[in-house]
């Protein structure tokens, strides 16, 4: 398969690429690492009449450590971040997924902000986002606004960046001490995409207290459940059975992997897995 | 549209369509037919290439994207007559049956032995401030984007792993 036929721009500036984005009135497509995108236009899944590359803005590169904590260009590549000085100290969950998040020839090209703005359901990067209670900075025709994580997945490839937006950058808050992580997930082969996974942190660890759980690969889009945090708050998390039937409240889906009911069981065993791994 | 790119040395100047994927752009456009297709989206890993240094899967990319860079094939690697020590590991290894994923194997391994001498750690490697050792483990975990349909796995690790001697 071939792509559909597009014009293709590379801007130098934030706010050429915005402009660029406006003009396309909803038909220009921003073009990050394109390691998603790529097979998705070679699959006519996407069909933009546009490509804008934000390749060329140095504004949207880099890592900076502030007393807010970790901010990520949008634009930044995963080798970049995979090479950041102590990162597994500074955003532990972070270098703890980076393995898992396909294979290094992808992670040298692909971006995080391409991820969060792509928002696939069964990537890693959207349910660290909201196991951290990270913050996306997003600009626009009406000027720059944040958004929580919890509020920036809505579903199936949807999320809160309106077509003529871009996501500049996201923060990863600052991890406390005392704070505690964990992440597994279930693949068919390590650096696929996951039937089920979790990232979890916890702001204690016997007992879990204030925790955030982002569920990925196991329905419309990476999500919490809150019920089961407020269950497992307060334990040792080691008798998790009455929590996990608060799963029932996540709409599983099925594909042409696995269906619905395994996911759902995978979830739990994910969970399970990384929950004895934070507690061991 | 017009891109300008460095070849394995030789600058070229392409008019393409921007549809036009890296791959596409170095097996029709430049003959360079090492570079193999696979699978044309990300899973196989036989179509990679390094692109100022890293490793990169060419089908995944717009040749448009890449005015400017510098890319290196297997061409670039070696020629039959001189080959790299990579290469001729993997002939005295028998590092491959069909050997269609063999270039991209090759440019992977490659990019893989710098990153390590750049003291990148992978998901495998135990001690994260020192240096990470060549274990197999360690040659499986970072060759693990480049499938081997015909299973030569044990002997790509084995030509990985002399090649990298002959170069210590």
């Amino acid at each position: 398969m071939k792509a559909p036929d597009f014009d293709y721009a590379r801007p130098s500036s934030l706010q050429e690429a915005l402009a660029l984005l406006a003009a396309g009135e909803g038909g220009a497509q921003p073009l990050a690492g394109g390691q998603s995108l790529m097979p998705m236009l070679n699959f006519r899944i996407s069909t933009p009449e546009m490509l804008v590359d934000l390749s060329g803005l140095p504004e949207l590169r880099g890592l900076e450590q502030t007393p807010q904590g970790l901010r990520i260009g949008a634009m930044t590549r995963y080798c970049e971040l995979e090479a950041f000085p102590d990162l597994a100290k500074i955003q532990p969950l972070v270098a703890a997924a980076l393995p898992h998040i396909a294979h290094d020839a992808i992670r040298n090209r692909g971006t995080i902000g391409g991820s969060v703005a792509l928002a696939d359901p069964a990537a890693e990067m959207p349910a660290i986002l909201l196991a951290l209670g990270a913050v996306i900075s997003l600009d626009g025709p009406n000027g720059p606004r944040d958004v929580a994580a919890d509020d920036y997945f809505l579903g199936y490839y949807e999320t809160a960046c309106e077509p003529d937006e871009l996501i500049t950058s996201i923060l990863l808050p600052k991890i406390e001490p005392g704070d505690s992580f964990g992440f597994h997930e279930l693949v068919q082969r390590h650096g696929d995409y996951a039937m089920a996974g979790v990232a979890i942190r916890s702001s204690g660890i016997a007992p879990l207290a204030g925790l955030r759980i982002g569920f990925f690969g196991v329905a419309d889009r990476a999500l919490r459940v809150t019920a089961l945090e407020d269950a497992l708050n307060g334990t040792d998390g080691t008798d998790i059975a009455g929590a996990l039937s608060h799963l029932s409240e996540i709409d599983f889906q099925g594909d042409t992997k696995i269906t619905a009911e395994t996911r759902a069981h995978y979830a739990g065993v994910a969970l399970k897995r990384a929950l004895k791994e934070m507690l061991t | 549209m017009q891109t300008h790119l460095t070849i394995n040395g030789t600058q070229r100047r392409l008019d393409l369509d921007p549809r036009t994927t890296l791959l596409d752009a170095l097996r029709h456009h430049l003959g360079l037919t090492g570079s193999k297709k696979g699978c044309d989206h990300g899973q196989c890993g036989a179509c990679t290439v390094m692109v100022n240094g890293r490793r990169i899967n060419a089908c995944l990319t717009l040749a448009c994207m890449h005015d400017g860079d510098e890319v290196t094939t297997i061409e670039g690697i070696g020629q039959p007559d001189d080959l790299s020590p990579l290469q001729q590991a993997f002939v005295s290894e028998d590092g491959f049956q069909c050997g269609y994923c063999t270039p991209g194997q090759i440019c992977s391994a490659t990019a893989m032995l710098q990153e390590i001498s750049d003291g990148w750690p992978s998901h495998v490697t135990s001690d994260l401030a020192g240096e990470a050792e060549l274990t197999s483990d360690e040659i499986s975990e970072r060759m693990s984007g480049n499938l081997c349909r015909c299973s030569a796995y044990p002997n790509i690790v084995q030509a990985i792993h002399k090649a990298a001697g002959k170069n210590a």
